[in-house]
């Protein structure tokens, strides 16, 4: 430990420099704003897809700061609970516009936050030297799916309440320990006032500061490594002679302005939604909660809002006939692991082991339908984060990848999508088949990664980034 | 094997499914009133007809200002039996007495017109409808049905205004069974007059959903007013930091 020394300033040297050098002696202000912003150099040809990690961000601040406000005035008390929004819409001062943008808000950062990934998937942002990145932005969206989940439930409507009875009854599914666990989550046999404090807690509190923890995981992860670009190469492998990359600027004031920018196009259409549409469609705000939790009238179609949907889509496209097509496929993974893959034969024999002890307990007679569900719903969440090692390509970005790759993509994106907008939807047997054939392609998707990642024709990589002065 | 079989019926069946009719009442579409003498029309039929029975504990009698109405006009002729013109509008009937007249308690109107909102229809237009189909039906309790909720347990509290009407329902055989015939709805037939004519009834409804919205979210018509202005505010925000962004990155090459 060096002995400490005084910067000295010359006598003339300005106030602000002065009281910026006291500080720095005794904490790392200018490194720590030049390591993480300042100095940090960020490549040049970020494109539209670079936005989403600022404005990710900017909405995390909006909800801590409005959902303060609203925590001021909402009442975490079964009987208070749904009065109290209203009061908070009618008799606090400009309380509906603090509970719309929290409300939009919410939605808000669940579109970023899927953009954001997709950036991800589009150039390989999570390959080495990025897949710790990667991994503290996945447990992001998990502390993310929580927190809605758990504030979901605060305005107390039939949808709220119905919704986390649903999802925590999902808990009852797993053997042995499942009905006890799900009680020790509610704090009670129903959805009541003891599950809406405690998940009241875990809303303002516990999650979020989760949630702030990891960000900050996250952001010194990515300054450590540095950003990946649309080109998918590193902007570090061409130094200039001031060590700095030739193809890199500092995020000051480059980057900026130009998230300024970003910031000001999200603000215009966020705003549009909260003056003009906040219920969007009954997607954002859904029309079922604006009628009081009632624990004895079960609304005759519950769906999670629209985040979730994908994820419950596949829990609801697992019934017990799907399974046996589930059976088949498992078996012919295994076989194709077995006949195609580099495994060491000791993988490939535990491999078959999983893989046999799966379809035994597939059988209708041993696990029911409704816990696979819950299997295949929680695993369809957590493959995201095995990409950086499901992933072969020899290139990052989507640019110099096959074309075909692109074709994949976009049936893996609407795979998504259908899976979510049936998700939404009231059950029926045609959306039930189309979830199944979707459910497959998402899986098949992250499952034959290895494989159908690294095959193609690929185009070479440039050396240097694709930019074109603005 | 099923799921094969199951594919291609639901293949085979996927136009079909998408022209299905979700069943139900068909929606009319509520009239838009939105002038301040509706609104106050409005008010004085809720509060006359609804607030009985209903209440709208979310929604104070003076928040009634905003539609144009004086503390004085509301004791005057909206308040009954000592209310203060801050209360809030609750009902005097206790729940379990409602239980017991009605079969069911009547649900909060604060907030009803969003809550009846569906892919059918907005919650203004399933008001309208519903208000406006009720029908004498002696095999239920209070003597009056319904067509948009079947077998409703409300009375239809403004029958004197629109008269006595029953239904009219033909047979007709089943579509898809030719053994089988259903009933199906083929209009209404007015008993006895009521003190109004359907037109001015049609439109006393059309007012009273018209308050029913707007109750249901008061800020409603600041936010959108709001909104305009925060609207150009951004646009001149976005005009700006585009130029601030455009002119650093000018000297990237």
């Amino acid at each position: 430990m060096a002995a400490f020394k005084e910067t000295k300033f010359p006598a003339n040297a300005p106030a602000s420099q002065k009281a910026v050098g006291w500080i720095d002696d005794r904490f790392p202000l200018s490194k720590l704003w030049n390591d993480q912003w300042g100095k940090y150099y960020a490549p040049k040809n970020f494109n539209f897809w670079y936005i989403f990690g600022i404005l990710a961000t900017f909405i995390l601040v909006l909800q801590i700061v409005t959902g303060i406000f609203l925590t001021m005035h909402y009442k975490p008390d079964a009987n208070l609970a749904f009065g109290s929004v209203e009061y908070i819409m009618r008799e606090v001062p400009w309380g509906w516009l603090v509970r719309y943008m929290h409300s939009t808000g919410a939605s808000a950062f669940f579109i970023v936050i899927y953009l954001h990934m997709t950036r991800g998937l589009l150039y390989g942002s999570y390959r080495k030297p990025r897949e710790l990145l990667w991994l503290f932005g996945f447990a992001i969206f998990l502390a993310l799916m929580a927190e809605a989940f758990f504030g979901y439930l605060l305005p107390w409507g039939q949808m709220s309440y119905w919704g986390a009875q649903v999802i925590v009854n999902l808990f009852g599914a797993i053997p042995l320990i499942g009905p006890d666990l799900s009680l020790w989550i509610r704090g009670d046999y129903v959805v009541s006032d003891a599950t809406l404090n405690r998940f009241f807690a875990f809303h303002v509190i516990a999650i979020p500061l989760v949630i702030l923890g990891l960000v900050a995981a996250h952001l010194i992860a990515l300054h450590e490594v540095g950003s990946n670009n649309p080109d998918g190469i590193e902007i570090k492998d061409n130094l200039g002679p001031d060590g700095h990359p030739v193809d890199g600027v500092p995020s000051h004031p480059y980057y900026t302005v130009h998230d300024l920018f970003g910031v000001s196009v999200f603000l215009l259409v966020f705003s549009a939604v909260i003056f003009f549409a906040p219920e969007m469609g009954g997607y954002f705000l859904e029309y079922n909660n604006f009628i009081p939790a009632d624990s004895l009238k079960t609304p005759t179609h519950i769906a999670p809002t629209w985040y979730f949907t994908p994820f419950y889509s596949v829990l609801r496209a697992t019934t017990a006939d799907f399974m046996y097509v589930l059976m088949g496929v498992v078996a012919a993974y295994v076989a194709f692991l077995w006949l195609k893959s580099r495994l060491s034969f000791l993988t490939k024999i535990i491999v078959a082991i999983i893989g046999i002890v799966v379809i035994i307990g597939m059988l209708p007679s041993v696990l029911d339908a409704k816990f696979w569900g819950v299997v295949l719903f929680g695993s369809s969440v957590v493959i995201i984060a095995l990409l950086p090692w499901l992933d072969h390509s020899p290139v990052r970005s989507i640019r110099y990848r096959p074309t075909w790759h692109k074709y994949v993509l976009v049936v893996f994106g609407l795979a998504f999508i259908t899976l979510g907008y049936l998700g939404t939807q009231p059950p029926s047997p045609a959306g039930g088949v189309i979830s199944q054939i979707c459910t497959l392609l998402y899986f098949g998707f992250f499952l034959l990664m290895p494989w159908w990642s690294a095959m193609g024709h690929f185009k070479p990589v440039p050396k240097r980034v694709t930019f074109h002065p603005h | 094997m099923n799921f094969v079989k199951k594919l291609i019926a639901t293949l085979a069946l996927l136009p079909a499914l998408a022209l299905a009719n979700e069943g139900g009442f068909v929606l009319d579409k509520a009239p838009e009133r939105p002038s301040l003498s509706s609104l106050q029309n409005g008010a004085k039929l809720f509060v006359n007809y609804c607030l009985n029975c209903h209440a709208a504990s979310s929604m104070r009698y003076n928040r009634l200002k905003d539609l144009g109405i004086t503390d004085e006009q509301i004791k005057a002729n909206l308040l009954f039996a000592g209310d203060k013109v801050g209360d809030l509008m609750t009902t005097a009937m206790r729940p379990a007495d409602a239980k017991a007249w009605f079969g069911a308690v009547p649900p909060d109107l604060s907030v009803i017109a969003r809550a009846k909102a569906s892919t059918a229809g907005t919650g203004g237009d399933y008001l309208y409808t519903y208000l406006r189909t009720f029908y004498k039906d002696d095999t239920r309790p209070t003597g009056w049905n319904n067509m948009v909720v079947p077998n409703v347990a409300m009375p239809h509290v403004m029958w004197q205004l629109q008269g006595v009407r029953t239904v009219k329902m033909v047979e007709e055989k089943d579509p898809h069974d030719h053994s089988k015939t259903t009933h199906k709805f083929a209009g209404f037939q007015q008993e006895t007059p009521g003190t109004l004519t359907q037109t001015e009834f049609d439109t006393n409804i059309a007012d009273l959903v018209g308050y029913l919205e707007w109750m249901a979210e008061p800020a409603q018509q600041t936010r959108k007013r709001l909104g305009v202005w925060v609207m150009l505010l951004m646009c001149v925000f976005v005009l700006f930091t585009w130029l601030l962004s455009k002119s650093y990155w000018k000297e990237v090459k």
